[in-house]
Formats: C-alpha cells, structure tokens, sequence
C-alpha cells in the first residue's frame, strides 16, 4: 500500500516538473515569436500611408528622417532629397480632422460617409508639388494622376538597437531606438553593484569570520528579511527619501536620477550578495583555516589569503546573482530613475530602464501592434541579459573551488 | 469554441453581477464618487473602477474586457474603426469638462505663457527659464506616461501633434507630477484641475491674442481658458441596456453636482 502511494506521489512530482519545463520554454518561444514581428512591420503606423506629389522623386524616407519633417525640424525636401521644393506637412488620420479638407471642400462634396474624399485628397496632393501627407488606408487617393504613395519601408533590424530615440507614440512614424534603455538599464545596474558588491562582501567577511555567534544570529536573519520586502516599499522609500536627499546633495534639478535607482537596487541586491558570499566563505574546510593559522598567520592574514581565495567562486557568484537582481528590477526603476528615454552620461541625469519601459507601456499598446512588438522584442533583449548573466553565475561557481590556492 | 462560450459565460455574469468601469486615471476619482453615491442609491447594482491610462480603458472595450471606457481623450479612428470592425457600434457620452493647468514650482517667478512657448518649451527648443521670462535656470519639463490620455491631449492641443523633446521626464501619475513639481525649482508640467493645490501654482496661458487667462471651473466654463477637454464615457450599443442607469444617473443633477464636487466641470 505505501509503496503504491510513493509511486503515485513521485509520479505526480515528475509531471509536475516537467510540466514546470514546458511552460518556461513555451514561455520563451512566445515572447520571442510575440516580439520579432516587428521587423516585419512597415515604418510608417500600420493602417497610414505617406503619400507625395508624383513630381516628388523621393524613394525611400528613414524613419527618424519622417519624425523630423512631421515635426517641423526639417523644413525643405532638399534637406534630404535631390528635391528643391518647400514641404508642406498634411495630416488625415481621422476624416472629421483631414487637413484643412472641410475648409477646401464642403461637405457635399466630400460625401455624407465620406466617400469622395480620397478623390479631393488626391485633387489636393496633384496641386500641391511640395506636399507630404499622412492618410488613412481607407482615403488613400490610390491610382490618381499626380499622387505618388511612398512604398513601406520594413523596421530596420539595427534602427532598433542603434536608435537613439525611443518615442512609441510619434506619428507618423514611431521611434523605436532602444540603445538609450539598454545603456540605461546597464548603467543603474552596474552601478548598483559597484556599491553593493564591497559593503556586501564587508558584511560577509564579517558574519562568517569576525562576528560573535550571539551578534550573527541575530544580523543575518535580519539581512535575510531584508530580501522579503516587495520592491515598491524600496521605490516607495526612494521616492521619499533618497530623491530629495540627492537633489539637494548635488544640487540638481531633479532627483529621480541613474545615481539614485542605483543606490536603491545595491540596497535591494545586499541581501543575495550577502548570503551567497558567506555561505561560501563558511564551507571553507576547518583544517585549512587551521593549517594556516598553524603556520604563523595572523587572522586577517588567513581571511585574504586562504578564506577569500576559497571562497572566490562563491562570491563571484553572489556578485552575478546580485546584478541579475538589479537588471529585472522595474517597480523601483520604475519609480526613482525619471524614465527620461536619453543616452545618459553621467550618473545624475534620469534615464529609463528596458523592465520600467515594458511596465510603463504594456497597459496601453494595443495587443499585436508595433508598440506591442518593440515591447516584446525589449524583454527578449533583456530575458538574453539575464540569461548571459546565469549562465555566467553557474560557470563561476562551477570552477574547481581550490584554484586560487 | 470553448474559449468563446467561456467569454460568452463571463460577459452574461458580469452584465448580470457588475458594471465595470476602466480607463483614464484622470476620470477614475470622479468615477469612483459615482459609482459610489449610486450603489448607495440603488442597492442592488454593483459597479467596479479601475484606472490605467484613458488607452488601456478603450483597448479593453475592445477586447470586451470592460462594459465601460472611461477616456480624457475622444477615441481615435482606429480604435473606432477596430470596434467597428468585431460588429459593435461604440457610444460616445461626454460626462464633464476638465481644464488642464500648466503648474510650475510655487518659488518660480513666471506666471503666464503663450502657446508657442509651451510649444518650444516641451519639444525642447526652449531650456532656461530666462528665455520666457524668469530666473536662470534650467526648465525641467515633464510629462505623463504614454498611456495616458492627458499626454496625448497635451501632444494634440499644446504641441500640435509633435513630439515632446526625446527624453523628457515622464512619470507614472498625476500625484507624481505634483510631488516632483513641488520639490523641483525647474520643473514644468501639466495636471487636470481637479488635482491643482497650494503645493504648485497654475500659469495664466494665451492660445492667440495674447489674452492670458488663468485655469478655473469658471473661465473653462465660459470657453475664455483653452486647454479644456471633454470627459468621455464610451460603450458598446448592445451593453446599452446595462449601463444605461449608471449613465443616466451621472448625468443627472445629482451626477452632475458630484461632477462639480469633484473638481470638474458640469455639461451644461
């Protein structure tokens, strides 16, 4: 009878693990399949289509080119073109706002539903040599004398990861550069365990070797509840707390900056460092500590030259372990940074994070559209960061535990 | 199949149990007051509101997620055309007016802008304080998140559809708006009217003719200020039946004084 019991039982464990396995990998192969769409979705919105004057050679416009004409920065086709004529911007995403079209045409004209107003648009754009217009599909002046529609170009593989600029909502043609939010990620990050990994591995030294029993047993529980706090009470404290703080330290404009969500993830990132390093600095061997000491060394001198080369891969792996945790952080990044979308340069100005991004703007970009796209293509790129970033962490604490004796 | 019997069985249950209310977070307050004065009036109705952005709202409607959208902008072609598209014919209920205010830091010395000041000030083109008029110091801009419906206002009627300068500061809420407001000499932003308190202060502002007139229920309701917008109820013609006594209550006398309770300004 509890033979059969423990063969269900273990039956039931190893479903579920597999089961657990399946979804993850479905998991993966659906953000990747949701996100690389994008690059087979055209520049312009999809839905619109840019239309010119068939005097216009024009061919094929860049996206950010297309951003810059709509909106005002570029003035004259021969900025770009082999064309001299000025450009005069036209707008008809919705037929009650088409352009100046009700104020040209009245509304007999232009049909009860509509339904002449791709002819009067076409009308508009043959009389008009320096036009560029942004039309719905369904008014698009198709086949008219004088009316060239620009063909689509595809979104770009390397306008995605070396744009500069991230502007879901720009119309005509969304900016989706993503370089200022990996930059951004990286940097918060990366700071952020420039600060945790010495006061962490501080801490460790400290609870494995120095510390009394009595002091340890309560220290490290507390360390250990300190990774138990959801991470909107860290943003929460931040926003509060630290953003002012540094505004008024460095007198600046504002203080949601790298520096500050930086400060808030090394906080957040202490508790794992922590732990793995200690950990690995208390399996060192008693013998070995005691060979040491034997041999005429002082205590410190068996911490940095026996302890801490044992322990090296351990604690390589808590300081991996802790920039992953600080990579996927999104509510204080979310929070603290400012989520201004810029190449930052240095550590007190805001910037925006791929998992706030993803946050921010999921809610909102329709299911299946391009913004919705990029969004998933962002958590791919960041779901490769944190992959690197584990694969690493094994690798490391792999390696033979006595190499560096 | 079976996914769709599911949604059918969902949807009757929530006809039958619940109303649901989602969309802008600058309706949500107002929403809220509603739905509450008007389950306590009517005992057996039960609303429920949630926020998220006046485009999460109109992407649930939909997706038939939601009976109600709440929206501070009107709902662009597309969405439109994509209702239009599954069969249902949307319904458009202006509930209240909002007024947008500029708001500044209290100790900044500026008290009026024009239009195109507003302009060059969120795409970028103006970065001190002293270009318009005050003391050297850097201009802060900040904006809300994309999803919401007052950036999207702001973009149309301020900005005339061009883009905020890349990188501006944007933030989730319009709490976060104030509190950052408050705490930074720099900044600039917008807030419904709603929102405004002693802990920012409102810019006179002037669309043409260089007549600068300050935010209040009173000058957007004598159309003197000009960044006001309309507070939208949307909804699906075949939900009409359940949702039409919600609607109608808040656009009764009693709706409408909690409209002005609240901050907003009434339909008539």
């Amino acid at each position: 009878m509890r033979w059969w019991i423990e063969k269900v039982i273990e039956k039931i464990f190893a479903i579920s693990g597999f089961a657990t396995t399946i979804v993850i990998l479905l998991m993966v192969v659906f953000l990747f399949r949701e996100g690389f769409g994008l690059f087979r979705s055209p520049v312009v919105e999809k839905g619109f289509a840019l239309c010119v004057n068939a005097s216009n050679p024009v061919e094929h416009i860049g996206s950010s080119t297309i951003k810059k004409v709509f909106n005002g920065v570029v003035k004259d086709w021969s900025e770009f073109s082999s064309f001299n004529e000025k450009i005069v911007l036209f707008r008809c995403e919705d037929p009650d706002k088409c352009g100046d079209m009700s104020k040209r045409y009245s509304e007999e004209e232009l049909g009860s539903d509509y339904e002449h107003l791709a002819e009067k648009l076409g009308e508009v754009i043959a009389e008009t040599p320096g036009i560029f217009a942004f039309v719905h599909e369904e008014f698009l002046p198709k086949n008219i004398k004088g009316v060239r529609i620009l063909e689509e170009n595809k979104i770009a593989v390397d306008d995605f990861f070396f744009g500069l600029e991230w502007i879901p909502t720009s119309t005509p043609a969304p900016q989706f550069g993503v370089l200022p939010l990996i930059l951004g990620t990286l940097l918060v990050s990366l700071v952020a365990i420039l600060i945790a990994t010495p006061l962490g591995l501080g801490v460790a030294i400290y609870l494995s070797e120095l510390s009394k029993d009595r002091l340890r047993n309560i220290l490290k529980p507390a360390i250990e509840l300190l990774a138990g706090i959801p991470s909107v009470v860290y943003g929460f404290f931040g926003l509060v707390v630290l953003v002012p703080m540094i505004q008024r330290a460095f007198n600046l404009p504002v203080g949601q900056t790298a520096l500050t969500g930086s400060i808030v993830l090394a906080i957040m990132a202490l508790p794992t460092i922590i732990t793995v390093a200690e950990d690995a600095m208390r399996s060192t061997p008693r013998p070995m500590r005691e060979a040491s000491l034997a041999l005429g060394a002082t205590h410190w001198q068996t911490i940095y030259k026996v302890i801490i080369p044992y322990a090296s891969s351990g604690i390589s792996a808590a300081v991996v372990l802790g920039i992953g945790r600080a990579i996927g952080e999104t509510m204080v990044a979310l929070m603290v940074t400012g989520n201004a979308g810029i190449i930052p340069k240095t550590l007190l100005t805001p910037v925006r994070t791929i998992p706030a991004t993803i946050a921010a703007e999921l809610g909102e970009a329709p299911v299946g559209g391009v913004h919705y796209q990029a969004l998933f293509v962002l958590g791919c790129v960041l779901f490769l960061i944190t992959l690197t970033i584990s694969i690493a962490a094994e690798l490391i604490s792999k390696r033979h535990h006595n190499k560096g004796l | 199949m079976r996914k769709l019997l599911l949604v059918a069985i969902l949807t009757t249950a929530s006809i039958l149990a619940a109303q649901t209310i989602k969309g802008s977070d600058t309706v949500l307050p107002l929403s809220q007051q509603q739905a509450e004065t008007y389950m306590k009036v009517n005992k057996s109705a039960k609303v429920t509101v949630t926020g998220g952005g006046s485009g999460v709202g109109i992407s649930a409607l939909i997706e038939g997620t939601t009976d109600i959208a709440q929206s501070s902008r009107k709902i662009k072609f597309d969405e439109k055309k994509k209702l239009s598209d599954k069969g249902s014919t949307v319904v458009e209920k202006i509930i209240a007016y909002d007024a947008l205010a500029v708001v500044v830091n209290p100790k900044n010395a500026v008290n009026q802008l024009t239009r195109e000041q507003l302009d060059d000030i969120f795409t970028g083109k103006i970065t001190n304080w002293k270009e318009v008029g005050g003391a050297d110091l850097k201009i802060t801009p900040i904006a809300r998140e994309t999803s919401s419906g007052t950036y999207e206002f702001f973009k149309e009627e301020v900005l005339q559809k061009k883009d905020y300068l890349a990188g501006i500061m944007s933030v989730p809420a319009t709490g976060t708006i104030i509190e950052t407001i408050k705490k930074t000499p720099g900044a600039i932003g917008y807030v419904g009217l709603a929102y405004l308190n002693k802990n920012v202060k409102a810019l006179k502002v002037s669309f043409k003719d260089g007549q600068f007139v300050e935010p209040s229920v009173k000058t957007a309701k004598d159309e003197t200020y000009p960044i006001v917008r309309p507070l939208i109820y949307y909804y699906v013609q075949s939900s009409e039946a359940a949702v039409k006594p919600f609607i109608d209550y808040v656009l009764s006398k009693d709706g409408q004084k909690i409209v002005s309770d609240v901050g907003f300004i009434t339909i008539h």
